[in-house]
């Protein structure tokens, strides 16, 4: 697992970090991310993120749901055990709605979680390194990655002029792991050494 | 940026609404002079006169209910605290206005209906057949000429006063920036009328009036999903309104600060409330089929399987799965073309929804032809136009001074 170098500015407003993170992007520096403590309106845009394929991954889910339901009550009610319901015909396709509306929505909402928390690498014990804990409370935190180009004073004083309140320099690992925080440091100290 | 506040009606806007008037006027004169031309018996004449009278009630109410649908869509908006419809809240405004006019021809055709000695559409207003009927004696405090007229004009009257009275204390900011304290004592006002709108509005549209004007064409027969199902088709339709004369604004270079992120919302109005529908339409329709009741499946007879039925389907493939497919992706409700066509498809829809709940009546076996209906749609479709115009070009485009309308221009969906 790599452990890269990054150059992190702590932003404390909202209204700094937007310019901020334009003039990064115009200078040429690679944003790894930018963690806010609440989701910000157009930063994703202003990131150049591309749109979630995430609804399309739904619709997909949900017509599999649709096609489950409507496939299996067919097989079952007219081909595999056919039964008499209230004078119905073995095909009554009106009474088949609720539950394919039902199945359709569990496939989707279910598959759609799921989808989220693997694109997210959300997972029970499933740990990532975080820049500066106080992202998840009040302050604004842009990661710029170095490259074997990157002049690291300058892009400190970039950071600084952009109206980082502090700017460190980290070195982090960006995949996920499976442990805990507190046993998994040193592993992540001998690493750090390795490549400093 | 300075905003283009007021709204000047184009030349060949004014021609066009004019043109589409004097084409409904023609069609209703021509379709009279067709049903009414022939000799018969009295029942073929009835018949007859009956299709005519339909045509009229079909798109009188169905227009009537899509405009003070828009209202509704105000003040629902309103007493949610909902800021973002602001930045085109005068256009919701002009398309309330047509609600007294098209009110007025609406209750001149239902009381023309009801008074009249031909009971082809409603069956209740013949006294001396109600007597022989037991279901119709037992509904007769309910169904009777007395009750209808009465609640008929107390209805219409009280949707547009109530919708003056609203747009009224809208046109007040306009003068001048309110402060904080006057801002607080607007916006109690603007709540408390809007609240009485929606009471009126639950009275009338989600009870009692479809019941009186629609399903009394099927006397006998009565569904509690009626109502909400009707309210529904005429929601979805005056969003796609209020979508249409966004669209064409924006076109015309007005209302600079409304952009894609109000369509879209809007957009999501149109489909999830097309899909609104769909489940009261399905749900009315499930209960009747599974308990199969033969009093309860008549109505369902001449729609589902009878002479109606590919209109039925139809309509449900416009109402239902086209709003589903082509809305749901989030280009679709942010791009001009495929908004505008969507509007145009569910407005059409659910006018071919109402004309399935008003012509089995009257006509059961047989489906007029659909042309001169249409026809008359095209003249209501025109007097819409050209009272929104004339009252948009009336008052500034915006609202302003609204306290929330800073929240609709930077909003963001």
């Amino acid at each position: 697992m790599p452990v890269k170098k990054f150059i992190v500015g702590n932003f404390d407003d909202e209204a700094v970090l937007f310019p901020a993170v334009k003039k990064v992007r115009k200078a040429g520096y690679k944003i790894h991310d930018v963690y806010t403590p609440f989701p910000i309106h157009g930063l994703d845009s202003a990131l150049g993120l591309r749109d979630t394929s995430l609804h399309t991954a739904g619709f997909i889910y949900g017509i599999t749901g649709t096609a489950t339901a409507v496939g299996f009550i067919t097989w079952a009610l007219t081909t595999d055990w056919p039964i008499v319901f209230g004078g119905k015909p073995f095909f009554s396709l009106p009474a088949w709605i609720p539950i394919t509306f039902e199945l359709t929505v569990l496939f989707a909402a279910v598959g759609m979680v799921l989808t989220f928390c693997y694109l997210c690498q959300l997972a029970p014990f499933v740990k990532k390194d975080h820049f500066n804990p106080r992202s998840t409370d009040d302050t604004f935190v842009l990661a710029v990655e170095c490259t074997a180009k990157t002049n690291e004073s300058e892009v400190r004083i970039f950071l600084e002029n952009a109206g980082a309140k502090d700017v460190t320099v980290m070195n982090k690992e960006t995949e996920w792991w499976l442990g805990r925080y507190d046993k998994d440091d040193s592993k992540l100290i001998k690493k750090e050494e390795q490549i400093s | 940026m300075t905003l283009r506040e007021q709204f000047v009606i184009p030349k060949r806007y004014n021609t066009l609404s004019i043109a589409l008037m004097l084409l409904g006027l023609v069609s209703i004169i021509v379709l009279y002079i067709t049903t009414h031309g022939s000799a018969g018996t009295v029942e073929e004449k009835n018949a007859s006169d009956a299709r005519f009278w339909a045509s009229l009630l079909q798109n009188s109410v169905y227009f009537l209910l899509v405009t003070n649908a828009v209202m509704f869509f105000i003040c629902a908006t309103t007493l949610a605290w909902g800021g973002w419809q602001l930045s085109f809240r005068r256009v919701s405004e002009a398309i309330s206005t047509c609600v007294p006019v098209i009110g007025v021809i609406c209750g001149a055709v239902l009381l023309a209906i009801c008074f009249s000695n031909n009971h082809s559409i409603y069956h209740w207003t013949d006294t001396e057949h109600v007597k022989h009927d037991p279901i119709l004696t037992y509904k007769a405090g309910f169904l009777n000429k007395g009750f209808f007229a009465t609640w008929t004009i107390i209805t219409i009257a009280g949707w547009s006063v109530l919708g003056w009275k609203i747009r009224q204390l809208s046109r007040s900011t306009d003068d001048g920036a309110l402060n904080v304290a006057e801002g607080k004592k607007y916006m109690w006002n603007n709540t408390v009328w809007a609240a009485v709108f929606i009471t009126l509005f639950a009275l009338t549209v989600m009870s009692s009036i479809p019941w009186l004007w629609l399903m009394s064409i099927n006397a006998h027969w009565y569904s509690t999903m009626y109502s909400w199902y009707t309210f529904a088709s005429s929601f979805v339709a005056g969003i796609s309104l209020i979508v249409l004369f966004v669209v064409f604004l924006k076109n015309n270079n007005y209302l600079e600060l409304t952009n894609n992120e109000h369509l879209h919302d809007l957009g999501k109005f149109m489909f999830a409330f097309s899909i609104f529908w769909t489940y009261l339409w399905f749900s009315q329709f499930m209960l009747i089929w599974y308990a199969n009741i033969p009093e309860e499946t008549i109505y369902f007879k001449p729609r589902v399987v009878g002479a109606y039925s590919g209109l039925y389907w139809l309509m449900f493939i416009i109402n239902f799965l086209a709003p589903l497919l082509i809305l749901m992706t989030r280009d679709s409700k942010r791009r001009y073309s495929t908004i505008t066509f969507m509007s145009l498809l569910i407005i059409f829809g659910h006018w071919l929804d109402f004309y399935q709940m008003v012509f089995p009546g009257p006509s059961e076996s047989r489906v007029p032809s659909l042309l001169f209906d249409f026809g008359i749609a095209l003249g209501f479709v025109g007097l819409i136009m050209f009272v929104t115009a004339r009252s948009l070009s009336k008052v500034p485009l915006m609202a302003k001074n609204h306290p929330f309308f800073k929240e609709s221009v930077i909003h963001h969906t």
